[in-house]
């Protein structure tokens, strides 16, 4: 059954039509490519699901449950991560202190309740661990690596049961050998059945890692095909309207 | 083998204890602080003599209380500058409260909730209206000082109706070991400030506003009610200030605190403090403002001309972060 499904959805503002009565699924543990251009309306869909806007019509399904987000702190609570594009990081925070914003664990009780940094530390360490990225629990986010970054927006990920992770951009900002490490931190979370949308502007990136890609272009969506019967020709032909639809 | 690096390099700390404090402002300005206090006992004969420590450690409490509330502020990225003017305020409800006649509970519970009421004003203005802080609490600065004017009439209040000993002995006694009274509140409150700040979840998430707060808003943190949290503590530290000063000089003027939030500024600046939000201690709060006053004290103890003092203050903090840019330099190269 499909972790997340939507359909016809539609978005407008005024009279401007972001999204356009898109419907699409996703299959747990399935990595999909969002791609589009620059206003294609990939921002506008993530942001519902992510619980930032709600749909003007249409609906969404999350394990075959209708799906209804005030805010984004409640798709947090049906499992639906964000790794946003700037990564939402405090730069004056340890990694774990990262990693735990907004969940912080404590130990005491009722208004006792102290910040449980041995634990914190502990589990944030695990995560990094499971992800393979070398990322030190109490190091400052500020004197960190791109990848490290990411990985310590990608470990948040984890510290709830998340069904889909949601990347915008994750690759956006750095450097090739941090491009492989992202991956390879997306092909884990893959292997653990979690489902991951990659929304990116880079072919490369989409065809190493994704099962399926789905294009957007003016807010209606125009393709969505296994990689593997897809080329970054095509792709591309679809982003720029070149190939009308498939 | 993979493994095992890996491991490690996560278990790995980044410093050691003693790199952290010797990288940290507020330990320089402590050695500051000793070095010039070792300094002017061997060079004048006044300043090791208890009765000048006492008035040192009892002026520093002022501007280290507010600079407590102060520090919470500057920590989100925010400013107050209404503080001298709130201290003069809640000084004047509770001396127009007792000297009506009214009990000193009344009249603390009526400068407490003056201060609590100003401090939500101006934090709902800046979180939920999106105010820029400095141009609140400047208004706030010109506001309070115009009621607690009203509030007297613009006269000096010095009695204190049935419980105006009490009052006086409060503010100017000293129950414990010969310390004043001022120097343990302000002890206690740093224990508390230090306390929210590192251990509990309000004080990480007033770490995180002042470092990012979108990702904060992202990731779920109340950030709107934090804010007006911390400028309501701001102002009741202020109010706080302001009772225990009213008890000290046992007289109430209008011009109370004038200029007094720039100092509380200062010594949360020189005891770490960053105005772009994100860092600040407890201990560099009081640590600055004890700076602040062995400046002003031994300048008298020293004989120099008291028009000097604002230059020393000013190069005082000038320095300090200078050190800070310093370290900064070298971090980025």
């Amino acid at each position: 059954m499909a972790v997340l499904e939507l359909s016809n959805i539609s978005k407008h503002f005024g009279a401007i039509q972001a999204v356009n009565d898109v419907s699409l699924s996703i299959e747990p543990g399935e990595v999909v490519g969002l791609m589009g251009d620059n206003g294609a309306g990939k921002s506008t869909l993530v942001k519902m699901i992510a619980g930032n806007f709600r749909p003007s019509e249409g609906t969404m399904k999350m394990d075959g449950a209708e799906l209804i987000l005030h805010k984004p702190v409640e798709a947090r609570r049906h499992g639906i991560e964000i790794v946003h594009q700037d990564l939402a990081l405090c730069n004056n925070l340890t990694a774990a202190a990262n990693v735990f914003l907004g969940r912080e664990l404590r130990r005491g009780f009722g208004p006792f309740a102290v910040l449980d940094y041995a634990t914190m530390y502990r589990r944030a360490g695990e995560l990094f661990k499971e992800l393979k990225s070398e990322t030190r629990p109490r190091d400052l986010v500020k004197k960190m690596s791109g990848g490290q970054r990411q990985a310590v927006a990608i470990a948040r990920t984890r510290l709830s049961n998340a069904k889909i992770v949601l990347m915008d951009e994750p690759t956006a900002a750095i450097s090739v050998r941090q491009v492989a490490e992202v991956l390879s931190l997306i092909h884990r979370l893959r292997d653990q059945g979690i489902a991951v949308v990659l929304i990116s502007h880079r072919m490369p990136d989409v065809f190493s890692v994704a099962d399926r890609v789905i294009v957007l272009r003016r807010g209606r969506k125009v393709a969505d095909k296994k990689i593997a019967s897809s080329s970054p020709e095509e792709v591309t032909g679809l982003i720029t309207g070149a190939i009308e639809q498939v | 083998m993979a493994i095992s690096t890996l491991d490690q390099t996560i278990g790995q700390k980044q410093q050691s204890w003693l790199s952290g404090v010797l990288g940290s402002q507020t330990f320089w300005v402590f050695i500051a602080v000793v070095a010039a206090c070792i300094f002017l006992s061997f060079a004048t004969d006044a300043f090791a003599t208890s009765k000048n420590l006492y008035n040192i450690t009892r002026n520093v409490t002022f501007v280290a209380i507010i600079a407590l509330g102060m520090t919470l502020v500057i920590i989100t990225g925010g400013i107050d500058l209404s503080v001298g003017s709130v201290l003069c305020l809640c000084s004047m409800v509770l001396g127009v409260t007792m000297h009506a006649g009214y009990g000193i509970e009344v009249g603390i519970a009526a400068s407490i909730a003056t201060a609590l009421i100003i401090g939500a004003f101006n934090g709902v203005l800046i979180a939920y209206l999106g105010f820029p802080p400095f141009v609140v609490t400047l208004g706030m600065l010109s506001v309070a000082r115009s009621l607690a004017m009203v509030a007297s009439n613009n006269t000096v209040v010095f009695q204190f109706g049935p419980d105006h000993d009490l009052l006086l002995s409060l503010g100017g006694g000293a129950w414990f070991f010969g310390i004043a009274n001022p120097v343990l509140y302000m002890i206690v409150l740093a224990l508390i400030t230090g306390f929210v700040l590192r251990w509990t979840r309000f004080g990480r998430y007033v770490y995180a506003i002042g470092g990012n707060e979108h990702a904060a808003t992202l990731t779920g943190v109340p950030v709107k009610p934090i804010k007006v949290a911390v400028y309501m503590i701001s102002a009741l530290s202020a109010g706080i200030a302001g009772i225990i000063q009213t008890g000290w000089l046992g007289a109430i003027t209008t011009n109370l605190g004038a200029g007094l939030e720039l100092q509380v500024i200062a010594a949360a600046v020189i005891g770490g403090a960053n105005l772009a939000g994100g860092i600040g201690t407890a201990t560099g709060a009081l640590i600055g403002a004890a700076l602040i006053e062995i400046i002003r004290n031994s300048l008298g103890l020293l004989g120099i001309n008291a028009f000097w003092q604002g230059t020393f203050i000013g190069s005082a903090i000038i320095l300090a972060v200078l050190f800070e840019r310093i370290r900064n330099f070298r971090q980025s190269e």
